[in-house]
């Protein structure tokens, strides 16, 4: 289908594209527009104008900032993949990467737009969420730092206030000893998880010190699993692995849809998890 | 309205859009490349896929106007009826389609995975073409036309 009629800026400046999106509340942003221009297209959204900041390149690249890797918002899925400061500094970002959508689509798709699209289905949020990203908003008052656990309010919901853009997102560089994983469940190819998990764990010794796990599709909101997180503290690796990704859905409310049931969703996120946690922990 | 500078298939085209206009209307309806073909409307099947600054892209997923300013190849600028690009050649000869609804982006999605990997294994094929959907062949012939082509241009590389 065709979209409906709107009116498109593209500012030269981030400073202008703030100015051009508070001065009307029915405007949104575009940036690679992987996620807007099929919302359009099925008119499921009606702005009055899109403030186009795909090519602003205050936005753009990926920075290795000592203590984090900063990911600017119009960074494409594409180089993302691409970019050695991500390999090395969060590698779990480039694992979930990968599984966002095909090729054609990670070539426009950006890490700051998949953000503040807020689809719990996405792969990005989860993920952003486990690491304790931290994104930095900006708008005509200046720089808003939002910390994850804020940044996801509710069903393609985030924090971000009319006016205000994402700039990037810091992921914080991890220390010695963690490893990494993301696991999606889903029934085609391309298509959104059904069920994912992105984990990160630390290892000493032969048991697990710290783990953190994002949920994706598990909620309104991207999902952290606290009560496994607890319980695999201290864990040896083996059967008491498996017993606290038993809690793993614990706490959430996950949808219903075509796809899947909340129970079926519950029991994906406990197996999930389980893999997650062992592959993350070199223990697959 | 704005007024956008696009080049398509070597020939710059100035066109006043409708901000609205999806880069696969341009392309059909308004410059008359109907070789890109709209499969469905939901990003999914990739019929449409087409070069953007060399880089493959669906087009029913781009405004007109983000192409401002940028180079556009569609399955129409890759050869002609005489002669035709290594991997159109290929498709052929391999039995790659048989509605051929899906070709176009076929093609242009398996020149773009080429771009980096000029010798992919099948497992390779298969991942990069993740984001074209054929519901005729079950893609073998299609994995067999890409080694096929990805051999044709690699040896056409070496001859020139």
């Amino acid at each position: 289908m065709i979209p409906a009629q709107f009116d498109y800026e593209r500012p030269a400046s981030l400073a202008e594209a703030c100015q051009a999106l508070a001065e009307d509340d029915e405007a949104k942003v575009l940036a690679g527009g992987q996620s807007l221009l099929p919302l359009l297209r099925l008119r499921l959204a009606y702005p009055t104008k899109l403030v186009d900041v795909g090519r602003l390149d205050e936005l753009k690249g990926v920075h290795d900032r000592g203590d984090h890797v900063f990911i600017g918002a119009m960074a494409t899925h594409d180089e993302v993949l691409r970019a050695p400061a991500v390999a090395s500094g969060c590698p779990l970002v480039a694992m979930a990467t990968a599984h966002v959508a095909d090729p054609a689509i990670r070539h426009r798709g950006t890490f700051g737009g998949s953000l503040a699209h807020a689809d719990p289905a996405g792969d990005l949020p989860a993920v952003v969420l486990a690491l304790d990203g931290v994104l930095v908003a900006r708008s005509a008052q200046g720089e808003r730092e939002i910390p994850a656990a804020d940044f996801f309010v509710d069903y393609l919901e985030s924090s971000l206030a009319q006016g205000e853009i994402l700039a990037g997102v810091r992921i914080p560089k991890p220390g010695e000893g963690w490893g990494f994983h993301y696991e999606k469940f889903h029934r085609t190819a391309q298509a959104w998880a059904i069920v994912g998990v992105a984990a990160a764990v630390r290892r000493s010794n032969g048991a697990i010190t710290e783990a953190r796990l994002g949920l994706t599709n598990m909620g309104a909101t991207p999902l952290r699993a606290h009560a496994t997180e607890a319980a695999l503290r201290g864990v040896e690796l083996g059967d008491a692995v498996r017993q606290a990704c038993e809690q793993a859905a614990d706490g959430t409310s996950p949808p219903s849809d075509l796809h899947a049931q909340p129970d079926y969703r519950r029991h994906l996120a406990r197996v999930l998890t389980h893999r997650a946690v062992r592959t993350a922990a070199g223990s697959p | 309205m704005p007024r956008i500078t696009v080049t398509v298939d070597g020939v710059t085209y100035e066109e006043d859009v409708e901000p609205r206009v999806l880069l696969v209307h341009l392309l059909r309806e308004r410059l008359g490349k109907t070789g890109t073909p709209v499969g469905c409307d939901t990003s999914n099947c990739g019929a449409c896929t087409v070069l953007l600054d060399g880089k493959s892209v669906k087009s029913c997923s781009v405004l007109a106007v983000q192409a401002d300013g940028c180079d556009v190849v569609t399955i129409e600028g890759l050869g002609t009826s005489g002669s035709m690009h290594p991997m159109q050649q290929a498709f052929h000869e391999e039995h790659a389609l048989q509605c051929g609804y899906c070709t176009p982006g076929m093609v242009m999605a398996a020149i773009d995975l080429l771009r980096e990997n000029p010798d992919p294994s099948e497992e390779t094929i298969r991942q990069g073409l993740e984001g074209n959907l054929c519901r005729c062949t079950g893609y073998c012939n299609i994995v067999r036309a890409v080694r096929r082509g990805a051999q044709e241009m690699g040896q056409a590389v070496t001859r020139s």
